[in-house]
């Protein structure tokens, strides 16, 4: 499950949308000599504290570049030189974002090992400095401090955090496949703890301003201002400023200690970390459960246990040169530059490349209020869009406002939300029956039953009832949007919209647009999506589109694979163990069989041979005897309400055994099994692009790994190609092709890349 | 710059007058002349003010360097603030107990005891007749779940009759005022000539409930039957069930407590800690000048059950700068700003009011105080501009009366923080904030120091949420008389990000 925990965790490096720079400069320096003319770092004098500006020109984010950290040295060495500077406080002049970690492409450009061992050593002696800096520093941390960013934030002798809900500390770098390289698994734990610091280096989660406070991160907390004589962001950094400055005064005149009070389990924990035994179990537990959640497949945790441990048991020295070391061999991975791909695969899916649309969409309509259309209400309302839920039946209305309530309701239990912020959020929602209000409706999305004969309906009543300018989009997994549109009297702004369930967790939205449907159209829903938090690929009309169609045929093998006696539990197990976050016979089960029956026969209508495997029967017999999977508690497995280890549905031997296939002996290896699933994913992927579904590998990348949950460590299906070679992947097709046909057979732009290695997807 | 001499002189001997009791008109003086700008400029040079308008003239706080340089002769936009075909309505009196800190003499008693007696010393300093009041309305905040409707128990305390109907109003410090304003709107529509409003808290006793869980066992515990339901309801019980609930000192739709909302909105305007306490210092010795010279007249006595008479207001507390600069910050700690010492402080009091129609209290022989003029209530961000509310009331109400800054004689504000008070000092005074906020083209100004809260305020005063409107009211009416002048302007921000304001028109003596 690490790995979609990994997935969830990527989102929130793009935090930072939003973010305005107002022209902030520093009138109220005294000494001005200190105004030399630097693009990322200026500073000046208040009284005896140096104020230090952290200000990358033309972007939204600080990061640490090559350029900022010399010329931060260079900032710190005149500080230092300086008799008239008594302490120093670290501000960035960009609300929102102090530093959100180090510049990735600065890696990315390091051809060798030892070069990025040698970065991440400058880095350590950057910060070494700073933590033995006999004139207090203070960091002022308003906006994102991650990575890097928090590293040089420990190292500071103070830290004061806005307390808002931009503000995040953590180190993500695990995500990314690589060590805070610069320090951090040496300071963290001195500073938060050992249990702590591996949480967060493991993790990559982000933490809160008040978390940070109460675990000893930050020492100061500073409140959010509202509007006053400026804006409040602008006045909301000034005010953390003038409270650093005042703080670091303090400092200086030894005013205050550095010492934190520490509560009683925190010493407890400490006490007990100063026991070798202790630790030592600590160090075993924690390698346990990495390798557990990881299956093996990630090699960064087990480098930053590593690395950690080294520092504590074998001192400072030993861990910097652990730590630099491990960094530069985890940044030239495999996981690392494909974790790294879809980080920057995400950031691109986060754009609205279609443009501003025409009309911002305030107010939404929802038809059908399953757990598809309650779920895109959940995600709409709380973030302040109007929408109406509307359902046939009371019954079916009732179960989905609940179903909203309670997603709300979860999140204030979790202290994320206040129980009034809930019920406003609540106030956006509207259920009902029929179709008042949606003369005002914006955008129409229907989640109705998946049949084409019921879709059709729902669009011309809405037509009747909506203006001209309303959107209708349509929640499908694999019915095509072309015979959607076809009764329709505009089919210009007809889309389609598939959600993933559960929407309120699952990232990833994929619209497809048919030829008639028009750019502003695109836009219009590509804008909700992103307002709703997702990320987008856009994808044209075809059976299945992009990801149900890569799907079909691995979920074709799989039912071959089970034809053949594999026990559902071990081909679980198999496939996990790969990477996928989901076992593929789970994966059936959570996905509805009857569900999976109509995806496999339309599709396998549509595409012919080329979809076979297993028999679409087994799936039909499930569905006769009512194994609809988790949804009616049975399936492959028996789901039963608190119960967590679920068990084999013993019902399904019979069916299994009167379905029964003779397996192929040389291309049934556990291996063989794995790949026989991957390599038709794949394949079918490329094909996607190769006949203009997708357009573009990135993607195509973003939605194979947050949508049906590629392996992230592979980084999706066309990054997997370029790090792994397509021949490889060419050869094990052939393989099986051998064995069973039309189904293996590569595509041809897989083909050609094999045939030229230079030809890769990303370049 | 002789002429301006020559009418200093003139009006300062005709400020001598008026305090051997003569009235200007009285004495001859035209009308055009009793200037608030010619008076407070001549206040200036009264040996007693001297100092403190010293004080604040050296202080960045106020436009009141703006005001001097105005042309000492002006004259006021409206004559009067009467509207045709409206009724004028009239304050004949509004008296209060004295207000006191919490947990002092008042902590044996119920907050009905209170307004029964703010509601006695009303009916002794006015003789006015029970049977002629036609309706009784208070405001209090938190209330006493015994007597919910407060007005109603104490009006039969005080011995109005029984057929004298009475409702309880609530919003948050500005009840007092929704009370007075209720009273306005009954006899503005003819609906009633003769109104008491007033206003009452006991911060000395609150009411604190037990748990949710305790409640709801109490309750099925009343409808079960059988023994056997009884039991297997007691059997539920568990010892968590018995911590208290405390009523809610934090907003409920942020959860933030007002002093940190203060403190904040104190910071977001650059208000320093200095400034606070000088303000809160302003406030107490202001306060405790009014008290020394007998200007505090609508506080009645009040003979508290098993003590002794209490006649004055115990939180008057002139400290010294350098004392209030030890206290730590009460709200935002280590950092902050707002502290005990200038806040208000938790009070008890009550306040009581008798509102006519013009032309019955004329016929009734009463010498009205003050006219009730236009009023307005305003509401805001609850997070951010929590206190805000007399920046965005105070130009809605003057535009309203169609009056502008330079007519009103003297401001009474409602003191919460001092923080609060300059931050909307240097809102009112900031155009970028009116544009942007507000939706108005320009600022319409701070008011200046000279004439705003000069007999002390909440801060000195005290703060009984319920009762301070009308404490507000009669401090306008009775220094609109005491020092001259024609308009008051009360303002006062409320919990849940709301304001308000009225203009208080002098009576014409």
């Amino acid at each position: 499950m690490v790995a979609s925990r990994a997935i969830g965790s990527l989102r929130r490096f793009t935090a930072s949308r939003t973010l305005r720079c107002p022209g902030y400069t520093c009138r109220n320096f005294s000494a001005s000599s200190a105004l030399l003319t630097r693009t990322h770092i200026n500073y000046g004098v208040k009284g005896d504290v140096a104020v230090v500006r952290i200000n990358s020109p033309n972007s939204k984010v600080n990061t640490l570049s090559r350029e900022l950290q010399s010329e931060f040295v260079e900032v710190m060495n005149e500080i230092w030189a300086n008799d008239q500077i008594r302490s120093a406080v670290l501000i960035s002049s960009k609300p929102g974002c102090f530093i959100a970690g180090a510049d990735i492409n600065m890696l990315a450009s390091c051809k060798s090992a030892e070069e990025v061992t040698q970065v991440s050593q400058e880095g350590q002696r950057m910060f070494e400095k700073l933590e033995k800096s006999t004139k207090p520093i203070v960091a002022a941390i308003s906006g994102s401090c991650l990575g890097g960013g928090l590293e040089l934030a420990i190292s500071c002798q103070y830290r004061i955090a806005t307390k808002d809900r931009k503000t995040v500390l953590g180190s993500p770098e695990v995500l990314l496949g690589i060590l805070p390289g610069a320090g951090g698994t040496q300071r963290l734990p001195k500073m938060v703890g050992v249990p702590a610091a591996f949480d967060m280096m493991l993790t990559g989660r982000n933490i809160r301003a008040d978390r940070a406070k109460k675990m000893g991160l930050v020492d100061q907390l500073v409140e959010p201002l509202g509007p006053g004589l400026k804006p409040s962001e602008e006045r909301t950094i000034e005010y953390l400023e003038e409270v650093a400055v005042t703080f670091a005064k303090e400092l200086s005149d030894k005013k205050i200690s550095l010492k934190r009070d520490k509560g009683l389990v925190e010493k407890l924990t400490s006490y007990a970390m100063s026991i070798p035994f202790v630790r030592q179990q600590i160090y075993k537990k924690v390698e346990e459960k990495v390798r557990k959640q990881t299956k093996g497949l990630y090699p960064a945790p087990l480098k930053i246990i590593d690395a950690v441990k080294t520092g504590i048991e074998q001192g400072n020295d030993a861990g910097y040169v652990s730590e630099s070391q491990k960094f530069g061999e985890l940044a030239m991975t495999k996981e690392s530059k494909a974790l790294m791909g879809l980080y920057h695969g995400q950031v691109l899916c986060k754009k609205n490349k279609f443009g501003t649309p025409q009309k911002d969409v305030k107010h939404l309509a929802i038809l059908g209020a399953g757990l598809m259309g309650a779920g895109i209400a959940q995600v709409s309302v709380d973030k302040g869009i109007k929408t109406i839920l509307k359902d046939a039946t009371l019954a079916g209305l009732d179960r989905g406002q609940q179903q909203v309530f309670k997603g709300l309701n979860d999140k204030v239990k979790k202290k994320a939300l206040t129980s009034f912020e809930r019920d406003s959020i609540f106030s956006n929602l509207t259920g009902q029956l029929d179709y008042q209000g949606f003369e005002k409706a914006d955008m129409v999305i229907e989640a109705v039953f998946e049949d084409l004969n019921v879709k059709h309906r729902v669009l011309k009543e809405v037509e009747a009832v909506v203006p001209d300018h309303c959107v209708f989009a349509s929640n499908t997994s694999a019915l095509p949007i072309r015979q959607i549109a076809s009764v329709s009297k505009r089919p210009e702004k007809v889309i389609g919209m598939h959600y993933f369930s559960p929407v309120d967790k699952m990232q990833l939205l994929e619209i497809i647009t048919t030829e008639k449907t028009s750019k502003d159209t695109t836009a219009s829903v590509v804008a909700v999506g992103l307002k709703q938090g997702k990320v987008i690929v856009v994808v044209k009309d075809g059976p299945g589109f992009y990801t149900t169609r890569c799907l079909a045929p691995m979920m074709s093998e799989v039912l071959r694979i089970l034809q053949e006696g594999v026990d559902p539990k071990k081909l679980d197990s198999l496939t996990t163990s790969f990477g996928f976050p989901v076992g593929a016979a789970t994966l059936v089960d959570e996905v509805g069989v009857d569900v999976a029956k109509h995806v496999a026969e339309d599709l396998g209508k549509a595409f012919g041979e080329r979809f076979e495997g297993g028999s679409v029967e087994l799936l039909k017999q499930m569905v006769s005897r009512g194994f609809l999977g988790r949804k009616s508690g049975k399936g492959f497995y028996i789901y039963q309400e608190g119960v967590k280890n679920k068990s084999l549905n013993s019902d399904m031997d019979g069916i299994l055994a009167s379905l029964k296939v003779p397996p192929k002996s040389d291309v049934c290896s556990d291996e063989d099994l794995q790949y026989r699933l991957v390599t038709r994913f794949v394949n079918e992927a490329i094909m996607c692009l190769q006949e203009g579904i997708l357009a573009t590998p990135a993607e195509g990348d973003i939605g194979a790994v947050f949508g049906l949950g590629f392996p992230p460590c592979l980084g999706g299906p066309f990054r997997y190609v370029d790090l792994y070679g397509a021949q490889k992947i060419v050869d094990r097709l052939r393989k099986y092709e051998a064995a069973y046909g039309k189904p293996f057979t590569p595509c041809q732009l897989l083909i050609d890349h094999a045939n030229s290695p230079s030809k890769k997807f990303y370049q | 710059m002789t002429q301006s001499l020559v009418l200093c002189s003139f009006v300062y001997m005709g400020h001598l007058l008026y305090d051997v009791g003569g009235n200007c008109t009285r004495m001859g003086i035209p009308k055009d002349f009793r200037m608030t700008s010619i008076l407070t400029y001549t206040l200036k040079n009264l040996p007693s003010t001297s100092k403190w308008a010293l004080r604040f003239s050296l202080r960045p706080l106020s436009c009141s360097s703006q005001l001097r340089a105005a042309p000492a002769a002006q004259t006021k936009s409206k004559k009067t603030l009467a509207k045709p075909n409206i009724r004028n309505i009239v304050v004949v009196e509004g008296v209060r107990i004295p207000f006191l800190q919490s947990g002092t003499s008042y902590k044996e008693l119920m907050p009905h005891d209170l307004a029964r007696a703010a509601l006695l010393g009303l009916l002794h300093r006015t003789s006015v007749p029970k049977d002629v009041v036609d309706y009784i309305i208070f405001g209090t905040v938190i209330q006493e779940v015994k007597t919910s409707n407060v007005a109603r128990e104490a009006a039969l305390g005080a011995g109005f009759s029984d057929k004298t109907p009475a409702h309880t109003v609530t919003m948050a410090c500005i009840s007092a005022n929704q009370a007075m304003t209720t009273g306005v709107g009954l006899i503005a529509s003819g609906q009633c000539d003769v109104v008491v409003a007033g206003g009452v808290e006991l911060m000395s006793d609150v009411p604190i409930r037990h748990s949710r869980k305790m409640r709801k066992m109490l309750l099925d515990l009343n409808k079960a039957k059988t023994l056997g339901q009884r039991l297997s309801l007691i059997s539920k019980f568990r010892l968590n069930f018995l911590s208290p609930e405390l009523p809610a000192v934090a907003e409920f739709s942020t959860s933030e407590t007002m002093g940190h909302s203060a403190d904040r909105l104190a910071a977001a305007f650059a208000v320093s800690r200095l400034d606070q306490d000088e303000y809160a210092l302003r406030s107490h010795s202001l306060a405790k000048k009014a008290q020394d010279e007998g200007l505090l007249s609508d506080v009645v006595p009040f003979k508290v059950p098993g003590k002794d008479t209490v006649t004055k207001d115990n939180g008057i507390r002139p400290s010294s700068l350098e004392q209030m600069a030890k206290l730590k910050p009460a709200f935002i700690k280590p950092y902050g700003t707002v502290t005990a010492a200038n806040s208000s402080f938790l009070t008890d009091g009550a306040s009581a009011m008798l509102i006519m129609a013009e032309e019955k209290a004329l016929a009734m022989g009463y010498k009205p105080k003050a006219y009730l003029r236009d009023f307005v209530y305003v509401s805001q961000d609850p997070k951010d501009q929590l206190l805000l509310g007399p920046t965005y009331a105070t130009p809605k109400v003057l535009e309203r009366a169609g009056l502008t800054m330079t007519d009103i004689d003297a401001f009474e504000f409602h003191e919460a923080f001092s923080g609060q008070i300059l931050a909307n000092f240097k809102a009112m005074d900031s155009d970028w904030f009116a544009q942007n906020y507000m939706g108005r083209k320009t600022k319409v100004g701070s008011p200046p120091l000279e004439k705003f809260n000069n007999w002390g305020g909440s801060l000195s005063l005290g703060h009984p949420f319920g009762a301070t409107g009308c404490r507000l009211v009669m401090a306008a009416a009775n220094r609109l008389r005491k020092e001259g002048g024609q308009y008051g302007l009360v303002a006062a921000c409320a919990a849940g990000g709301q304001g308000h304001a009225m203009i208080v028109e002098a009576y014409p003596k």
